[in-house]
């Protein structure tokens, strides 16, 4: 019992991360078509400025306060690496949707690249909250502090992301796009503008996703975006691309599956359980990939 | 042979000969190749571009001929590599059973796998070949049993690979043999594309839909194509693997086959030379870039922008980005334009 509640709840916080990461990834590719290599690289950003904004405030200040700056720092950078992406590379390529992945595959290797030349490929440790390192005692478990983080921090993304869709204007826009692009256009609403917006908000959730993920591992590195780009591309088919809810219910999916399958099984079997999961989805309801409601 | 056609294999055969004679050419290149052009560090250095264009030409049947956009290719080149090297080291295999087996094992494992992913089409195709390669990846890096290695590859039976192929001094044969991988490749692509699957395959990368319309089983069509793809992708990795002595756990990764995306549209898709270009030349720029850029043209620059020029996957990635927007036809398509242009006027 101990042990199965440990499992549910880092199930859980892991999956928080796999939606920080995929939720942006899935309106983009609902509302534009555009399968974002980059998003990668994105997190990327959102952890190295998280990193880097925590060395250079004073350590004076306690971590907590350093990370809650740096992640304020990691959000404004993703999305302003975002827009520029979607500004600069993307909007050229509009309607050429082979080309638009190839671009962004192309700016992934780059910037991981680069990153390995500025600060070097091996991981850099980061500096954690003492909080966060620590365990609370629930049902008898000793469950890690940091997982209740994510887990609130992506309730309150989904959740806010949810209100953005259906109550505002802009919401509603995204949401005619994901349905029927064409006929928004026709009715005279510029989807281009909407087009920003969107990657601004997926580059700023990627990079939040980022941010903590690096929290998880304790590290930063180059490396670690595609990692996780992997798992995200995986929960975004799973939950139907473009669809928020079912982005939700397949992120706590896979990261319980992994969890369990590595708990019961044997460490490793989990990443390849998802990869099962995938493959049963797709052979079970092809029509999943097609793109849901929003 | 007919004359025309005789005339239009001889470029290929000028240079077949050309690279076939290489080993004979003491001279040295200072900065393009590390010593003697037939010293056993250029001859290793070529020898991996070749195969690996050769590889890359294996990727077009796809990507640029049929149109498929497939991010699991690495799996086929790595089921071929590894299982060479497994079955010579694990299971003692003499090298011809080793070959066939590999081959064979790879074919198959294209039917099941392509015949799963074509259920579904565009980018979630791309998704589930990705997922596979994934799955393939996380295997040999977990190292089940201490068979493929994990981490530091699986390295080649030396006892049971032929004399000639192993050792520093044997370099030319090694290399002659990746020239050979790129005649069969090149043979065997040209032969297809101009065959009557060939043609299908065209069609259905130019209207899928107006393809199946006009009475194409597009499904087999297609099918046919990662076969044969994986087929030649698969020989690839055997003879990386004789090659370089041994399996590495990069060329099972999605950044490999993301690689070779990038040769084949830095090359020019769906362009026999176009692939065959764009992977020697990748390959030889990620091997020598380091070396070129310490040359000293850089060394006016800030230290940072010095490290991030050192890293020759930032200049590729860049590099590509350009040809992207630039020549979406690719290094042959725009080297075809200029040919064009100087003609007309």
């Amino acid at each position: 019992m101990t042990d199965f509640v440990l499992i549910m709840v880092t199930g859980v916080g892991l999956g928080a991360l796999y939606f920080l990461a995929a939720s942006g990834l899935s309106i983009i590719y609902g509302l534009m078509g555009v399968l974002n290599f980059a998003h990668g690289a994105f997190m990327m950003a959102g952890s190295y400025a998280g990193w880097l904004t925590m060395g250079a405030l004073p350590g004076s200040w306690s971590v907590a306060t350093r990370l809650l700056v740096a992640v304020v720092v990691a959000l404004a950078v993703g999305a302003v690496i975002g827009l520029l992406v979607e500004v600069v590379l993307i909007r050229p390529l509009y309607r050429h949707h082979i080309q638009q992945v190839l671009v962004t595959v192309g700016l992934s290797l780059a910037s991981v690249a680069a990153a390995q030349g500025i600060w070097g490929a091996d991981p850099r440790p980061v500096e954690k909250p003492e909080w966060m390192g620590g365990t609370t005692l629930v049902l008898g478990a000793r469950l890690p502090n940091d997982r209740f983080l994510f887990i609130l921090v992506a309730v309150a993304v989904f959740l806010g992301l949810l209100a953005l869709l259906h109550y505002t204007r802009l919401g509603l826009i995204i949401r005619a796009g994901v349905e029927n692009r064409t006929m928004v256009e026709a009715l005279g609403i510029n989807v281009h503008r909407t087009f920003t917006v969107v990657f601004a908000l997926g580059g700023a959730a990627a990079a939040l996703a980022g941010l903590l993920y690096s929290q998880y591992a304790g590290t930063v590195s180059p490396a670690q975006g595609g990692s996780l780009l992997i798992y995200a591309f995986i929960v975004v088919v799973i939950g139907g691309m473009g669809s928020l809810v079912g982005t939700a219910v397949a992120a706590v999916a896979v990261g319980l599956v992994q969890q369990l399958a590595n708990f019961y099984a044997a460490s490793g079997v989990g990443d390849l359980s998802v990869v099962l999961l995938l493959a049963l989805v797709l052979l079970l309801r092809p029509s999943s990939l097609k793109g849901a409601h929003a | 042979m007919r004359p025309a056609s005789l005339v239009k294999v001889l470029p290929a055969a000028l240079v077949v000969a050309v690279l076939a004679y290489l080993p004979y050419l003491p001279i040295e290149l200072p900065g393009i190749l590390p010593g003697r052009v037939n010293g056993p560090g250029s001859l290793q250095l070529l020898a991996t571009c070749l195969v690996i264009a050769g590889v890359a030409l294996s990727y077009d049947v796809l990507f640029g001929r049929t149109g498929l956009l497939s991010f699991g290719h690495a799996l086929f080149v790595a089921a071929g590599s590894y299982l060479l090297t497994i079955s010579l080291a694990d299971w003692s295999l003499p090298l011809p059973v080793a070959i066939v087996v590999s081959l064979a094992t790879t074919t198959l494992l294209a039917l099941v796998v392509g015949g799963i992913a074509l259920r579904v089409g565009g980018i979630a195709f791309a998704m589930v070949t990705l997922a596979f390669a994934q799955a393939a990846s996380i295997i040999v890096m977990r190292n089940p049993g201490g068979v493929t290695g994990g981490e530091e590859g699986k390295s080649l039976n030396r006892s049971a690979a032929p004399d000639l192929l192993v050792g520093v001094a044997h370099a030319p044969y090694r290399y002659w043999l990746a020239l050979g991988f790129v005649v069969v490749s090149f043979v065997a692509v040209t032969l297809l594309v101009r065959s009557r699957a060939g043609h299908a395959m065209a069609a259905i990368r130019e209207n899928e839909a107006r393809a199946a319309v006009l009475g194409f089983d597009t499904y087999r069509v297609k099918l046919l194509a990662i076969v044969v793809g994986a087929f030649l992708g698969g020989l690839g990795g055997v003879v990386h693997a004789l090659v370089l002595g041994g399996s590495s756990p990069h060329v099972t990764t999605t950044e490999f086959t993301l690689a070779l995306l990038i040769m084949v549209v830095l090359g020019g898709a769906g362009s026999t030379w176009g692939a065959l270009l764009g992977g020697f030349l990748y390959t030889y720029a990620d091997a020598r870039l380091v070396e070129l850029s310490g040359a000293g043209f850089a060394d006016a620059l800030p230290d940072v922008a010095q490290q991030v020029l050192a890293e020759p996957l930032f200049v590729l990635g860049l590099f590509f980005i350009v040809i992207v927007y630039f020549a979406p036809a690719g290094l042959t398509g725009l080297g075809g334009r200029l040919v064009r242009r100087g003609r007309a006027t």
